[in-house]
């Protein structure tokens, strides 16, 4: 019995899905460092992921192709990453309640326009999501090339912008702004820079890779839309953020982490389901995101002008 | 880009402030007339029966009532918390806590003449809702925890625990398809305040509580302390404020009027637990309190007018065909128009023309 619960660690598919289930993770938290970075909170993340995962999936299934579907889900997060700027940037309004208000709004907006496509239909329709691409030589690998050479090229995509995030953040003048931004936004406009301007970007860039991290459920994970399939890993990412105390390179480690958690527990439910009630499995990723916050706490070092309104003239 | 300034106003008009909400309800109707344009009806038609829906009957204004009863206990929930600047955003979690008690306690275990039985049921429901807050605080304080996410967190949690009893050792024998909880026994059930109508007694329990709450407020030592945390709660602890105190009391209240909100719905509206006993009424809380600019009495008002909303674009969806999400489009818009009356309250924008 108790060698069946190891065995899953050495099936290939298992640190597959784990892949899998890290994709929209990734996309969401490395989203939400940016913003966090440059000093504003995005608590929108989980109506913008929706959002982007209704784009995406409406896109392709109006007869565009994949990759403007991904595309249009992120133009969308810009968008609703612009109108959080206006709010909590420009205005300085409550980040908080502007966060839950465009959460609020983008999944409203994303669940009417829905509707109005495809009105009622009790099962939801389907897409040809993206398919697998094998790594050429790679994918041979024993083991290893199916558990992490054998995915679709959205899976490449999420892998990739860890990389583009972390040369963006660290390597360039437009990084260090962002970080500046969200540490010492006085320095920076004291440098000439407009603090207002580098932060709504980062909103803007983060909430693109959030609608972006929503597509790839609809159009890479699964094939249709489903009310509520966000289901709460936007906070999931928040949480992560944390974890991964504000670095891309740890969010993609925590990502990773909590994603073989949540795939272990899915396969371990198959091994337990007869004792313990599902539900108890499908509580873990939530009380895991709050065991992390723990575990972090005690470095836990917020950007230091994270939640602060920056007003030109103003002495902080 | 735009070069403009705010400049902190240095008196305020109080008439505007009164005004301000009007003035973003109106203009969140006026943007989402744009959405109903994309259905493809008319607005004006839409409106209408919008109005009709909500209070153009006897009926119907027992339904907006009875659907404003939840909102305004969650309302209170999210005004007492936001005061102190504790953002709970688990109003929804606290709410399936409550009934989650109601239905513990209710269906049987204890009886009691429906004198007693009705408060009791409110106080556990409270205690419940409460209780479910105060390891959050703990963790926040010591481990800094942020509350946004591990309310939000705990919303999840509560939601699946609810559909755990539901399906198993709670499970009522007697129901067919959909998992329910058991009756709750009639000494508990809160009686019909009109007839054969859903309006029940909850709805003045509400009204009593939000009266309750601006009494606490406005008279007591703690209404001033909250609202010291919430202003500078540094600044409060170096006067000699205790902090996490009042912070532990902000989270009892709140909680507790999220957890009455379980309460009402579980033994007046439904008379049993189901898992969709809210639709989202811990997050359209935080609409009607910051519509109610987090004034205990204001959220009578804004309760029943976002109840009004939900009420009547079921009815609009029904006879006009557009999807009944409308609502919560409304809903998202009118918080974000509220946020901006906000911000003109406090400053001036002064434009100083176009940058380069």
């Amino acid at each position: 019995m108790i060698f069946d619960f190891i065995e899953i660690f050495f099936t290939a598919g298992f640190w597959a899905a784990t892949i899998r289930i890290a994709c929209p993770l990734i996309f969401a938290t490395l989203g939400e460092v940016i913003c966090e970075r440059s000093g504003v909170l995005n608590l929108g993340i989980e109506g913008i992921m929706s959002l982007g995962a209704m784009v995406g999936w409406t896109a392709v299934y109006l007869g565009a192709d994949l990759y403007s579907g991904i595309l249009l889900a992120a133009i969308m997060g810009a968008l609703f990453g612009f109108l959080h700027a206006i709010f909590t940037v420009y205005l300085g309004a409550s980040q908080h309640v502007t966060g839950i208000g465009i959460t609020m709004l983008a999944s409203s907006i994303g669940f009417f326009s829905f509707r109005l496509i495809l009105p009622s239909s009790t099962t939801p329709p389907k897409i040809i999501p993206f398919e697998k691409l094998d790594i050429p030589y790679l994918s041979e690998i024993p083991f290893l090339g199916e558990a992490l050479f054998q995915h679709t090229p959205f899976t490449y995509i999420a892998f990739a912008s860890v990389i583009i995030i972390f040369w963006l953040l660290n390597s360039t003048p437009f990084g260090l702004s962002i970080k500046m931004a969200g540490e010492n936004p006085m320095a920076l406009e004291a440098q000439g820079i407009d603090v207002l301007l580098v932060r709504t970007l980062s909103v803007i860039l983060g909430s693109s890779l959030m609608a972006v991290g929503g597509a790839y459920l609809t159009m890479s994970a699964f094939d249709a839309f489903y009310f509520g399939m966000i289901n709460g890993r936007g906070w999931i990412a928040i949480a992560l953020v944390i974890f991964a105390a504000w670095k891309p390179e740890r969010a993609l480690l925590g990502a990773l982490l909590f994603a073989g958690l949540d795939a272990y527990q899915v396969r371990a439910q198959q091994l337990a389901g007869a004792f313990i009630p599902y539900q108890f499995f499908l509580m873990l990723p939530f009380i895991l995101s709050i065991a992390a916050m723990i575990v972090a706490s005690k470095r836990t070092r917020y950007p230091r002008a994270l939640l602060i309104p920056f007003r030109r003239g103003e002495r902080h | 880009m735009i070069n403009f300034r705010l400049e902190e106003r240095e008196n305020r008009n109080v008439r505007i402030q009164i005004l301000s909400p009007f003035i973003a309800v109106f203009v969140s109707l006026i943007i989402s007339c744009f959405f109903i344009f994309l259905a493809g009806v008319s607005p004006v038609d839409s409106l209408k029966e919008l109005l009709i829906g909500s209070f153009g009957s006897r009926n119907a204004i027992a339904e907006t009532l009875s659907r404003a009863t939840p909102l305004i206990l969650t309302g209170l929930a999210a005004s007492i918390a936001f005061r102190a600047k504790f953002w709970n955003i688990g109003a929804e979690g606290q709410l399936y806590a409550g009934a989650l008690a109601v239905t513990f306690f209710g269906t049987g275990l204890i009886e009691l003449p429906s004198i007693l039985m009705i408060p009791f049921l409110f106080l556990v429901g409270a205690i419940a809702g409460g209780l479910l807050l105060l390891p959050l605080v703990l963790l926040k304080n010591y481990f800094k925890v942020d509350e946004v996410v591990s309310t939000l967190l705990t919303n999840f949690i509560i939601i699946l625990l609810v559909s755990y009893l539901l399906e198993g050792p709670w499970k009522d024998p007697m129901s067919l398809g959909w998992p329910q909880g058991a009756s709750v026994i009639d000494q508990g059930v809160l009686p019909q305040i009109v007839a054969r109508t859903r309006l029940h007694l909850g709805f003045i329990f509400s009204i009593l509580f939000a009266m309750l709450v601006w009494i606490i407020l406005s008279k007591h030592l703690i209404g001033y302390q909250i609202k010291a945390v919430g202003y500078n709660s540094s600044a409060a602890k170096h006067s000699g404020i205790p902090v996490l105190k009042t912070i532990f009391i902000v989270a009892l209240l709140s909680g507790g009027m999220a957890g009455m909100a379980g309460v009402t719905e579980t033994a007046g509206l439904k008379g049993y637990l189901t898992l969709d006993l809210s639709p989202g009424f811990g997050y359209a809380g935080i609409a009607v309190a910051m519509l109610a600019a987090l004034h205990p009495i204001g959220v009578i008002a804004s309760g029943i007018f976002l109840a009004s909303i939900y009420v009547g674009a079921d009815a609009m969806s029904r006879s006009m065909n557009v999807p009944s999400y409308l609502a919560d489009v409304i809903v998202a818009i009118t918080i974000l128009c509220v946020l901006v009356s906000l911000v003109m309250n406090q400053y001036k924008f002064k434009f100083s023309g176009l940058k380069k």
